[in-house]
């Protein structure tokens, strides 16, 4: 676990909040960038899902987005069936992402390396190309909520409300990663990435403790898949394609893996990136691509290192 | 004889046709320090791996305490009391000195599986992992990072996180490789001081350090114990200086 001090994070935290502060003092916000914030911000708690297991634990996974869109199908399928109540909605999808973790990591984490990232992949997209079969949801097309999901009743979830709802989930799962990060689970699992064998011979199970920050990170990340649903009141397959999974991946190591707050960071960029420089140019990849480039070689700590004495 | 705290009978792995470890019976007493020197590819480093859960022997068994282990995993047999040093010096390079013990404790007194509290202000673990450190002479160094050691610190880190975990047996696998004169005089001592914690098992090429710690030596050759006896014993062995000492030793 990287040392990290808290200022970076609360001032993070406190430009996110901007939006709705400047809301309340009757300052009338809209368009582009509270939308876009609101997407950051579904994104980085994917993404500081992911941080858990990628940058704490070492494993490179290149299938997160297969948990996002368990989250969100669950979302699409229960709505069909009528169900639209967050206390319904969210344990089952993280439940479903939960247990898909489960079977799967128990597969994957029997490998290493480059195996490691091609099995997760392939499990990914089997769920990519689970939900792409579903007609009954859309099939490709994806699928059209006719309702966001309703928390106890209230509207939390609607578009007026969403920002705030959302800047919540993220802070709770900030405070819960870096509760974890710090017990001594995160220790074992950041001693797990360090040196598996030596964990072993202290006598932990590297296995059991690597699989259970798998199951942790799908069912975080399964809530920020309930919550892009709302977001976009649809859903469809490419929630879960592998495109998706490298943009997670691409957020936390720009935002300074291992740090948790770094993927705030990242899905700021790589969300700015993709509708900002979408909007100046269709070639946008053209100058994202070396960009990113530039930013794994010259920023070792990521964008949350920027400032941050190393040594 | 005291109690064997450490017991193999009847080990053999074959790797192919070649018999790696051929029937090896081994006791190690408790409060006791038994060497097991060899040539090269007498079958030694295949023989701490099965004893450690690396390697699984074709026929065989394993004690510790009296309970079989020959079936568990390397983390079951961590807990149940034995502790290991690595031929290659292997300790978590980005925790400090004093994290790396912690966790030792960790490993030997909880589970990995508490989510709540900072694991860095257990004062209890702390203490005790301070304490393991005192021991082996590095508690000056409690909060530098791992990595910063010098080759003969880590062993002497090594040891304190198989220290801490109160083990029954302890398996050194060349605690001295790669350490200078020095660095191995003061890992000796540190060694010899030992004696009585705990059955220790020592896989060493240093033959005077090997004859100056062990109350027992085994010479393995060929996957064989061919000897096994006191030092003197071993030393005046007619088969042993052909096999291994040579005539000068």
């Amino acid at each position: 676990m990287r040392r990290s001090g808290l200022l970076l994070p609360l001032v993070l935290f406190g430009v996110l909040a901007l939006v709705p502060g400047l809301r309340a003092a009757g300052v009338p916000l809209g368009g582009f960038w509270p939308l876009l914030l609101e997407r950051v911000i579904v994104f980085a708690i994917a993404a500081m899902s992911l941080d858990l297991i990628l940058g704490i634990g070492g494993l490179v996974s290149f299938g997160h987005a297969a948990p996002l869109a368990i989250g969100a199908y669950t979302v699409a399928i229960l709505n069909e069936a009528n169900v639209t109540e967050a206390a319904l909605v969210v344990p089952c999808a993280m439940v479903a992402a939960g247990v898909f973790a489960l079977l799967t990591g128990a597969v994957a984490l029997r490998t290493r390396g480059i195996n490691f990232i091609m099995i997760t992949l392939a499990f990914a997209q089997m769920v990519f190309f689970a939900v792409s079969s579903l007609a009954d949801y859309g099939g490709e097309d994806g699928y059209t909520l006719f309702s966001r999901t309703r928390v106890l009743g209230h509207d939390w979830l609607g578009a007026n409300n969403f920002y705030v709802s959302a800047l919540v989930v993220l802070f709770g799962v900030w405070l819960l990663l870096r509760m974890i990060s710090l017990s001594r689970f995160g220790r074992a699992l950041a001693a797990c990435r360090q040196n598996r064998v030596r964990v072993r011979a202290l006598g932990l199970d590297p296995f059991a403790i690597e699989l259970v920050a798998m199951v942790i990170a799908a069912m975080i990340c399964a809530v920020a898949g309930v919550l892009m649903a709302n977001e976009a009141e649809f859903v469809s397959p490419a929630y879960g394609g592998w495109q998706r999974s490298g943009d997670l991946m691409v957020m936390v190591i720009l935002g300074g893996i291992g740090s948790l707050h770094g993927a705030i960071l990242g899905a700021f960029v790589v969300v700015l990136a993709e509708e900002g420089l979408g909007r100046l140019t269709q070639h946008w990849p053209l100058i994202y691509g070396p960009g990113l480039i530039l930013a794994v070689l010259y920023l070792r700590g990521g964008l949350a290192g920027i400032g941050v004495r190393r040594g | 004889m005291a109690e064997a705290l450490l017991e193999i009978v009847g080990l053999r792995k074959s790797y192919g046709a070649l018999r790696v470890t051929d029937g090896v019976d081994l006791r190690v007493a408790a409060g006791t320090i038994h060497a097991v020197i060899g040539p090269n590819g007498a079958g030694k480093t295949t023989l701490i791996g099965q004893i450690f859960g690396a390697i699984r022997p074709d026929s065989g068994q394993i004690r510790l305490a009296g309970r079989d282990i020959t079936g568990l995993s390397p983390h079951r047999r961590a807990r149940l009391g034995l502790a290991r040093s690595f031929q290659i010096t292997s300790v978590l390079p980005e925790f400090s000195v004093l994290e790396n013990v912690a966790l030792a404790v960790q490993g030997s007194h909880g589970s990995a599986f508490r989510f709540v509290w900072p694991a860095r202000s257990e004062a209890k673990w702390n203490g005790l992992a301070l304490a393991g450190l005192e021991r082996v002479g590095l508690a000056g160094r409690a909060g530098d990072l791992a990595s910063a050691l010098s080759h003969g610190e880590k062993r002497q880190l090594e040891l304190a996180m198989a220290l801490v975990a109160e083990p029954r047996a302890m398996l050194l696998d060349e605690p001295l490789a790669g350490a200078g004169p020095e660095e191995a005089a003061r890992l000796i001592a540190l060694l010899g001081g030992l004696r009585g914690s705990c059955a220790i098992l020592l896989v060493e090429h240093d033959m005077d350090a090997v004859f100056q710690l062990a109350d027992t030596i085994s010479v393995l050759a060929q996957g064989r114990v061919i000897a096994s006896g006191t030092p003197d014993a071993i030393r005046a062995d007619p088969v042993v200086r052909a096999a291994y000492l040579g005539e000068d030793f």
